[in-house]
């Protein structure tokens, strides 16, 4: 072992320590800035970890640097951009747009070690080897492909540039992603058998499949989808880690991969869905829509802005429930305005977070952050749950599926099962909402049927602007 | 590195990962997976071994090279997005002190 390779070592194993911490470091609040930081300077120790290995070794050539700085500030400069413009309320599509771009990168590169055998891998190639390298070539193309335009696809879903097509709820569906499968496969393996003209069709093949798979979900299973997506672009980083020879890349694709796998399945706990119904199972309104018929309202008591400022200011407790609603309406200032003004008065208001509350989890958390709303407000469906039978008043923004008591109480329901915020406790609830139509299951909610429930009709954010004019008329928060 | 090793390297790393995030509040739930999927940028590395061996083959130099511009998209902007969401959490927290 000569100098070179030690210190790639030394600083390869740094980099990778340093990766786990930082991931450690995420999954607590007081550590997660820091540890952000600390993963990304990991990430660019690797880079001068392998910079100054071939500068050491084989040396790197003026052109390669040359192509190596076009590709890194053009990269970096339009990541930078995007990620300080984008607007918060948009996070889900943005991560969607990332991952895309880094299962590309993924696909490019064994798209070139393909079509280009890099010198250097060439000698001592027996059989095993070369039939190694055919094997990560090809599930890096094939994984890369897939975690590429599913995630574009994902993005232009959530931004709502692209709809649920009809055909896709049908069954031809999963003929169509078969007979793309299957086709992957065959590619597949024609070329580990060393054909490499199939290449393309695999890239062609595992690109349809990533868009015919992600195409047919709706709106609230995406963030699922996007974290299984998440899942796949680490898988690809450690199939690129086979196709170069590089121990980094592979434990750090691997622990993205097992990481995402974690963080899908919690994300499916929360909406007591499987994963293999969210990637087979197709929209839920459609399925339920037409299965139970969802049924009439009978008992729909609507009120104006100004009923809801009376009885507002008459509670002691007001817990509020937020939903994807409050993101759409880009309403968080609104509201904290208003909680702002009961704080003032002397009322305790608190916000009731379900863990699938929006289109990503956490996706509240940080809505309501950017809002100013002081992070201990924010309580958790576990700990909020017993406190609804002592609280006045409950406000329902946008939310809809989560508050629906059917998930408890009725075993016939698709919902039955999800756990809920148990806000029909409450002694007064008011739902503000645009209008009757479905949450995004497309079921009934039965909460908008009972005595306490009232429903204030509107747009989230016109809604709150009234009830602040309504608030002041009554002297609340005037001190 | 033998393939055998590699595959330990893949297992090992793979465990890690399923120890590493075992509890994780809700809350940081889109921010854990925004760093997570900055990390998966890691593939730069393969553009940047397919850049230094390419010797002069241009096509090899931009296949590499758009690679590495996809993936350091990925890893800056995954980062500066994940520290803009962390910022609003700790920002809170330094106020309440």
């Amino acid at each position: 072992m000569n100098l070179p390779v030690i210190i790639k070592f030394v600083i390869d194993l740094l980099a990778v320590l340093l990766l786990a911490l930082g991931i450690k470091g995420l999954s607590k609040v007081k550590s997660a800035r820091d540890a952000n930081r600390l993963a990304a300077f990991a990430m660019s120790l690797s880079v001068v970890g392998l910079l100054s290995y071939y500068l050491g070794t084989s040396g790197i050539a003026i052109q390669s640097w040359i192509w190596i700085i076009i590709g890194s500030i053009i990269g970096s400069l339009l990541g930078a951009i995007l990620a300080k413009k984008v607007p918060m309320t948009s996070m889900p599509e943005t991560v969607a747009l990332f991952n895309g771009c880094g299962g590309m990168s993924s696909l490019l590169v064994a798209l070139g070690v393909a079509i280009f055998p890099i010198s250097g891998g060439q000698e001592n190639f027996d059989f095993f080897k070369s039939l190694i390298n055919e094997v990560s070539i090809s599930v890096s193309i094939f994984v890369g492909a897939i975690t590429f335009t599913g995630s574009i696809v994902a993005m232009a879903k959530l931004q709502g540039w692209l709809s649920t097509p009809g055909w896709t709820q049908s069954k031809v569906r999963h003929f169509v992603n078969i007979v793309f499968a299957v086709a992957s496969l065959i590619a597949f393996f024609d070329l580990i058998k060393g054909n490499t003209s199939s290449i393309w069709l695999l890239v062609i093949v595992s690109s349809l499949l990533g868009i015919g798979v992600t195409l047919p979900i709706g709106g609230a299973d995406m963030p699922v989808v996007i974290s299984l997506l998440n899942s796949y672009s680490g898988i690809a980083a450690a199939a690129a880690g086979f196709v170069v020879d590089s121990q980094l890349l592979i434990v750090a694709g691997a622990m993205v991969g097992a990481a995402g796998l974690i963080l899908t399945q919690v994300m499916c706990k929360g909406m007591n869905r499987s994963l293999v119904s969210v990637l087979f199972g197709g929209s839920l309104s459609a399925q339920s829509t037409a299965s139970s018929g969802s049924g009439e309202y009978t008992n729909i008591t609507s009120c104006s802005v100004e009923e809801c400022a009376l009885t507002l200011e008459a509670a002691n407790k007001v817990i509020i429930v937020p939903g994807y609603g409050l993101a759409v309406a880009q309403a968080q200032h609104t509201l904290r305005e208003v909680t702002k003004k009961l704080e003032q008065n002397g009322i305790e208001v608190v916000y009731a977070i379900h863990p699938v509350a929006g289109r990503m989890p956490g996706h509240m958390n940080v809505l309501l952050a950017e809002a100013d709303v002081p992070y201990e407000q924010l309580k958790e469906m576990d700990v909020v749950n017993p406190d609804f039978p002592a609280t006045d008043v409950v406000l329902v923004l946008g939310a809809n599926d989560v508050v629906n008591p059917q998930a408890k109480n009725d075993s016939s329901s698709p919902l039955y099962g999800m756990p809920v915020l148990d806000v029909q406790e409450a002694r007064t609830v008011f739902v503000i909402k645009r209008g009757m139509s479905a949450g995004y299951s497309g079921i009934k909610n039965d909460l908008f049927d009972l005595p306490n429930t009232s429903m204030v009709f509107g747009d989230a954010k016109k809604v709150l602007n009234d009830l602040i004019g309504e608030l002041k008329d009554l002297g609340v928060g005037d001190k | 590195m033998s393939f055998i090793s590699l595959l330990w390297v893949l297992l090992l790393g793979s465990l890690l990962g399923l120890e590493l995030i075992g509890k994780v509040p809700p809350t940081l739930h889109t921010p854990l997976m925004s760093g997570a999927n900055a990390i998966s940028g890691i593939t730069m590395l393969a553009a940047l071994t397919l850049i230094v061996k390419a010797e002069g083959n241009v096509s090899l130099l931009i296949i590499g090279s758009v690679s590495l511009g996809f993936a350091l998209f990925n890893v800056v902007g995954g980062f500066f997005v994940t520290d803009r969401m962390l910022a609003m959490f700790s920002r809170k927290q330094s106020n309440k002190k």
